[in-house]
């Protein structure tokens, strides 16, 4: 595996009421700190797909190392997957770690597949994550 | 969440992008690809026009569990294929089909169309009781 890279992302309140406007989440938990406290959450809750925000510093840093090189304007993302565990809470410190872990080629694409990790301060595994990207060939 | 069974269909979502989604998604997530964002670079690199962020459309998807399973902590895992750029202006319908339960969760297939074409399809899914 090649070498990892970190990154630390401080979840905010209106980070997430801004993303949860943009991918139209409505749960009062996202938006509504008296609501989210009434639920038993002692601060607005991210939405599972907010790993995408928390890791992004991480995966942005992995994806534009020069020495892989891509050719990013023929980037496209083929495949994602998460596994998520402990709830990412506004106040939350989130340490996300990625390394590239797969490469192949098939029908002239490059496909690319890092894998993260990310934790809270308290050391809880909160997303694994899976990211693949396909670079396609030019003419 | 109520018990499920194979084959039960989980609720649709339907859900229109608005015409600016791609510049609010790439504010909150960070990513200022130009081909979200940019109708004319997206043509020069061979593409309609601007397109979704996949992961946008995965949280769609995302949404369509969380909100039928009854909260975000039911998520536990989620995982896609992209098979094709989504458009803004174009509804798109999330489907969910419970697979099988194992190991104590529900195995969810969920797909995402758009113009009848799938942007994401047989998502794996599964949820927490």
């Amino acid at each position: 595996m090649a070498s990892s890279t970190t990154d630390t992302y401080l979840v905010g309140r209106e980070k997430i009421r801004e993303y949860a406007a943009a991918v139209g989440e409505s749960d009062p938990i996202y938006l509504d700190l008296d609501a989210a406290r009434a639920a038993g959450h002692p601060d607005l809750v991210a939405p599972p797909m907010f790993a995408a925000v928390y890791c992004g510093g991480a995966f942005k840093r992995a994806m534009y190392d020069p020495e892989l090189a891509l050719d990013l304007p023929m980037l496209l993302h083929s495949g994602q997957e998460f596994e998520w565990g402990e709830l990412v809470l506004a106040g939350d410190e989130i340490t996300t770690e990625i390394a590239l872990a797969e490469q192949s080629e098939r029908l002239g694409m490059h496909f690319y597949t890092f894998a993260s990790l990310s934790r809270n301060a308290r050391g809880d595994e909160v997303c694994r994550g899976r990211w693949t990207l396909l670079i396609r060939g030019r003419e | 969440m109520s018990p499920v069974q194979p084959g039960d269909e989980l609720p649709e979502l339907r859900v229109t992008p608005e015409r600016y989604v791609t510049q609010r998604y790439a504010g909150a997530s960070r990513d200022f690809n130009p081909i979200h964002i940019d109708d004319e670079f997206a043509r020069s690199v061979g593409l309609p026009g601007r397109i979704l962020h996949g992961l946008y459309t995965m949280a769609l998807v995302a949404r369509a569990q969380t909100q039928s399973a009854g909260g975000p902590e039911k998520l536990k895992r989620l995982a896609v294929q992209f098979r094709g750029p989504g458009v803004p202006e174009e509804e798109i319908t999330i489907t969910s089909k419970v697979l099988e339960q194992r190991d104590g969760r529900t195995v969810v297939s969920s797909t995402a169309t758009q113009q009848g074409k799938a942007l994401i399809r047989n998502a794996a899914v599964e949820l927490e009781p």
